[in-house]
């Protein structure tokens, strides 16, 4: 039950899937009880917040990306392939930071914050995995990895250049989960994406909202192609 | 425990308990749990922000977009009154006017939005921020970034409209970037846990409510 990885941050998706009575612990994955989990329960409402039509119209941009079928079979169905699909690019991230890390481009406040990014991808990589095999399925592989470590200057670019991939595939993918507790997870592990982006943008002279007021997805063969360089 | 001590909440105030709340639509949790926070956390400042948000009805997606809109309201002229008020560095000044932007562009389209589904706009809340100065101004704004996020992130998957669950995931994202902005100009760490915490109303009431003035 307790985490051998993580002793002190136990990977709250891990905890909560692991815990099939507690709906209401899903969605204290992110953090507090998750308002979503205290109104279903106090109402007796179903759980799957996610399948109703809802029948809403909206004049907001609709950025569901829905051509992620085929680039996502690979990984399993429904939502077991949408998390081995995340856990296939956290696993890359955080090979990525390991590799960075010990590379010896960077020392002092730019290494701190190259570990800070790289275990949190390490705890993505292990709530992840750990949920996948507690629906009853088997968790992607660790794939391969190589980066290109010539200079400081081009890491800090292609640590950029993931992070945004990252958080873009996340975006593109939550309006396709259909579990509420998978989306509350996804969620406050897109926002930490979100955050490494926004910093290493930042880092490297760019725009920390490089998308303006309202982020882009990317659907799942965009980010794909976008990896194949650094997969072994 | 969250939900007893929701249920238990009497009114506090006269214009708290003039707002009706209908027994059990996902709606009126919303409501009942913004007015306990009220109550537990100052009903004069939180009470007409609250009604605000919330008495449009509308139930579900329009009250929770309603939500959002209160917040986006409270970041936008919160930015707007450090860029008028406050003697800010070149640097700082450049990302304030382009979160500030940002937040008026979340305004505008969930105010759009609240209509297009039939409801009405919360009305933009009157705010009080005690900051004079840039530092000061850098705490708050990271405590209201820190806090849209997690406000965002536990709404969400109350969310019924596949759409409205993605432009929100587009606005979370956002808003997680004007954190890591805000953090990173303060030297505070830009990601300070590798899970973002999530919110309920009540929380984030809790959080909000220094500022809001009525």
């Amino acid at each position: 039950m307790s985490s051998t990885d993580q002793p002190d941050r136990p990977g709250a998706l891990r905890r909560a899937v692991a815990d099939p009575m507690s709906r209401r612990r899903l969605f204290a994955v992110a953090g507090g009880a998750g308002a979503a989990a205290t109104l279903l329960a106090a109402c007796g409402g179903d759980d799957d917040t996610t399948t109703s039509g809802g029948g809403s119209t909206s004049t907001m941009e609709s950025t569901t990306g829905m051509a992620d079928g085929d680039a996502l079979a690979q990984f399993g169905e429904g939502d077991v392939g949408i998390l081995n699909y995340a856990l296939t690019l956290e696993y890359l991230e955080a090979a990525f930071y390991a590799d960075v890390a010990a590379s010896g481009l960077f020392k002092g406040a730019d290494l701190k914050l190259i570990r800070s990014f790289g275990r949190d991808e390490a705890e993505h990589v292990v709530a992840l995995r750990d949920t996948v095999r507690a629906m009853g399925a088997k968790p992607a592989a660790k794939p391969r990895t190589e980066f290109p470590l010539d200079s400081a200057e081009e890491v800090l670019d292609l640590a950029a250049t993931v992070e945004n991939l990252g958080a873009a595939a996340y975006l593109g993918q939550a309006p396709r989960i259909e579990s509420g507790e998978v989306l509350a997870a996804a969620l406050s592990i897109h926002a930490v994406e979100g955050r490494h982006a926004a910093a290493l943008n930042t880092l490297v002279g760019e725009s920390f909202v490089p998308d303006g007021p309202f982020a882009k997805p990317a659907d799942a063969a965009t980010v794909l192609d976008a990896v194949q360089p650094y997969i072994a | 425990m969250q939900q007893d001590s929701r249920q238990d909440v009497g009114p506090v105030a006269p214009e708290l308990a003039a707002v009706e709340v209908a027994p059990c639509s996902r709606g009126a949790a919303i409501a009942k749990a913004a007015l306990g926070a009220a109550g537990l956390y100052g009903a004069l400042a939180a009470g007409p922000l609250v009604r605000r948000a919330f008495a449009q009805g509308g139930g579900g997606d329009v009250e929770i977009l309603n939500f959002a809109l209160t917040l986006e309201y409270l970041e936008a002229a919160f930015y707007d009154r450090a860029l008028e008020q406050v003697d800010l560095g070149d640097e700082v000044r450049e990302f304030a006017a382009t979160i500030r932007d940002d937040e008026n562009a979340h305004v505008d389209a969930l105010a759009k939005t609240v209509r297009d589904l039939g409801g009405t706009p919360a009305d933009a809340p009157t705010v009080e921020f005690p900051f004079s100065d840039e530092a000061a101004f850098l705490e708050l704004a990271q405590t209201l970034e820190d806090t849209g996020v997690s406000a965002y992130d536990g709404a969400a998957p109350a969310i019924r409209s596949k759409e409205l669950l993605a432009t929100a995931g587009s606005i979370v994202q956002v808003e997680a970037r004007h954190a890591a902005r805000v953090r990173l100009a303060r030297n505070a760490p830009p990601a300070p846990n590798a899970f973002d915490p999530a919110l309920n109303q009540r929380q984030v009431l809790r959080a909000i409510q220094p500022f809001v003035a009525s």
